[in-house]
């Protein structure tokens, strides 16, 4: 299998990460030996075999639902990189 | 007196506890050295001023109880440190500080610790060198323009370096036993679950786990100590009881069955890589212990499987730096395009090259053929240790398939990269605790290790036998001080 450039064009798409033709062409080849080594897996048959999607083989516990810390705001909007009294801004998504 | 900063952490506990040394002390004689190693780009961050006035109020009111008192430790950047900036080596955090303490970290300082800095590392912890860093390539303290290994390369580098007198990193595929591998010191991963992951910050959620890097065997069965709980802020961390590791650390190794799986014997390791093995298997014999030929028959599907895997969580994990709520913002015509830019810019290649190839293989039509593939082959290779543990306690195998590399010797060739991790990956995968002990010297005099693999949760039982190897191989890290001019 080859990812062509489309294909690298439509993961950044995806990803929403913008990327330049030049860097698609080579991350394209890069891509491509990666999965040419991951291609190995198809080598095994794994028909009767279950997924494992957790390594810690317990079910999620449940907890009490109340609020541990409080006046936080503040806090939380040191980080932003744009914001308006208590709101973070985003570009304008409604014309 | 020897200086402070050749001493290890448990005789540095001991001197303050017996008042031979105050934690200002001991707390100014690594921020000075730390100064003094700016060469060797191990930090991101400095708290020094901080550190010192901590170190003052210790002495002040000094508690003697606590199993880190007073001691100063510099961190790897991943953890989330309260008004401490933490970048996990990214642009995209670059002014990132974070209003909450890591679960880890918050234990260290539970017990006495100081926090003097925040260390280097691959960015997002993505690299096997500390090359993909924002912030810079980390030198090994072992010889100039040598990589530390990664991603806690930081970590390893201060460490060796004696910048700190233990440190703790995280270890996704292998970013805690590698760099200690490369650098002369001691590394562990303990079992999936026995160290919180709360405010770490994230990569691959099912493979992450925090542990410590210490001079000695003795230094991390203190650090697991203190840096292993149960944790209800992590929904993945289990309750186990969890040993007084250090009081419990024994030589005696009389009985043990130790396998040695016929698979890591690739094909074009280096010689000496072998040497080094049997080496570790006539100590274990020597000392009463019984060698086991045992087969992992899927070793050679670990590292594509992990390609599948750590991509497809870290492109989830990394699609919360949207430039909205924290972390580096680039300006868009609309919020699609202040997205997409925002990435593409705070991303480095690295990190933008492994989100693409998780973003790949959970997209539509390729999610079975890939990602739900890679989770079937993860329990072959789960299924795999568990056959090996009906014969064996343990396991031994080289740490990495050669020593540390060159700064640049492997950037342009991601799989070359990738293959570093070939001895430490399926230990993530199968959620085990190891740890790596530095074992001797390849010909041009860098340090080799070897690693132990464990049963889930059995952290004991490898910090034991690794004391025996450690006490029988009586490695010496020759590093002389060829930063400091």
């Amino acid at each position: 299998m080859t990812i062509d450039l489309k294909t690298v064009k439509h993961i950044s798409k995806l990803s929403r990460i913008s990327i330049d033709d030049n860097k698609a062409k080579k991350l394209g080849k890069d891509l491509n030996s990666i999965f040419s080594f991951i291609e190995k897996l198809n080598q095994l048959d794994t028909k009767n075999t279950e997924p494992l999607t957790s390594i810690a083989e317990t079910t999620l516990k449940l907890r009490e639902d109340e609020i541990k810390s409080e006046n936080i705001r503040e806090d939380i909007l040191k980080n932003s990189p744009d914001k308006n009294k208590d709101f973070f801004v985003v570009p304008k998504v409604v014309e | 007196m020897s200086n402070i900063t050749d001493l290890k952490l448990v005789e540095l506990v001991d001197k303050i506890k017996k008042k031979e040394l105050s934690s200002i002390e001991v707390t100014i004689a690594f921020i000075e050295r730390s100064k003094k190693s700016k060469k060797l780009n191990a930090y991101i961050s400095e708290n020094y001023e901080n550190a010192i006035k901590k170190a003052k109020i210790f002495d002040q009111k000094p508690d003697f109880k606590k199993k880190l008192p007073g001691i100063p430790i510099a961190v790897k950047d991943l953890f989330c440190t309260k008004n401490i900036r933490t970048t996990a080596g990214s642009k995209i955090l670059e002014n990132f500080v974070p209003t909450y303490e890591s679960t880890v970290t918050q234990n260290i300082l539970d017990e006495g610790g100081i926090i003097i800095g925040k260390l280097n590392c691959d960015e997002f912890a993505m690299g096997s060198s500390n090359e993909t860093s924002y912030f810079g390539n980390v030198q090994n303290p072992v010889s100039e323009n040598l990589v530390p290994g990664g991603s806690s390369g930081g970590s390893s580098s201060a460490l060796a370096a004696k910048l700190t007198p233990a440190t703790i990193g995280t270890d996704t595929g292998g970013s805690i036993r590698q760099p200690a591998s490369f650098t002369g010191t001691v590394g562990l991963k303990p079992t999936y679950g026995s160290c919180s992951r709360y405010g770490i910050v994230a990569f691959a959620s099912s493979l992450d786990q925090a542990g410590p890097m210490t001079h000695d065997v003795k230094d991390c069965s203190l650090m697991l100590e203190i840096m292993s709980n149960y944790d209800t802020k992590d929904s993945t961390s289990v309750e186990f009881k969890r040993e007084n590791y250090l009081n419990n650390l024994n030589e005696n190794i009389k009985g043990k069955k130790i396998g040695i799986p016929k698979e890591y014997r690739v094909d074009g390791m280096p010689k000496e890589i072998d040497e080094l093995w049997e080496k570790g298997i006539k100590i274990i014999k020597e000392n009463g212990g019984q060698i086991v030929e045992i087969s992992l028959p899927n070793t050679n599907y670990a590292l594509p499987t992990y390609y599948i895997v750590a991509p497809a969580e870290a492109s989830s994990n990394l699609a919360r730096y949207d430039g909205v709520k924290y972390g580096f913002r680039s300006k868009g015509e609309n919020l699609i395009d202040m997205y997409e830019k925002t990435r593409s810019e705070g991303f480095g290649d690295e990190v933008k090259r492994r989100i693409m190839i998780g973003t790949y293989v959970l997209s539509s039509g390729y999610y079975d053929a890939y990602y739900l593939k890679a989770q079937k082959v993860r329990r072959l290779i789960k299924n795999d240790f568990d056959e090996a543990y009906k014969k064996v306690d343990a396991i031994l195998t080289p740490s990495t398939p050669s020593s540390a590399f060159k700064i640049g010797e492997k950037l342009n060739d991601p799989v070359s990269m990738y293959l570093n991790d070939i001895f430490t990956v399926p230990i993530n995968l199968a959620g085990l605790p190891a740890i790596s002990i530095p074992a001797g010297h390849d010909k041009k005099g860098y340090p080799l290790g070897l690693q132990v693999i464990g049963k889930a949760f059995d952290e004991q039982s490898i910090l034991n036998i690794a004391f025996a190897l450690e006490k029988n191989i009586s490695f010496k890290n020759n590093i002389t001080d060829w930063w400091i001019k």
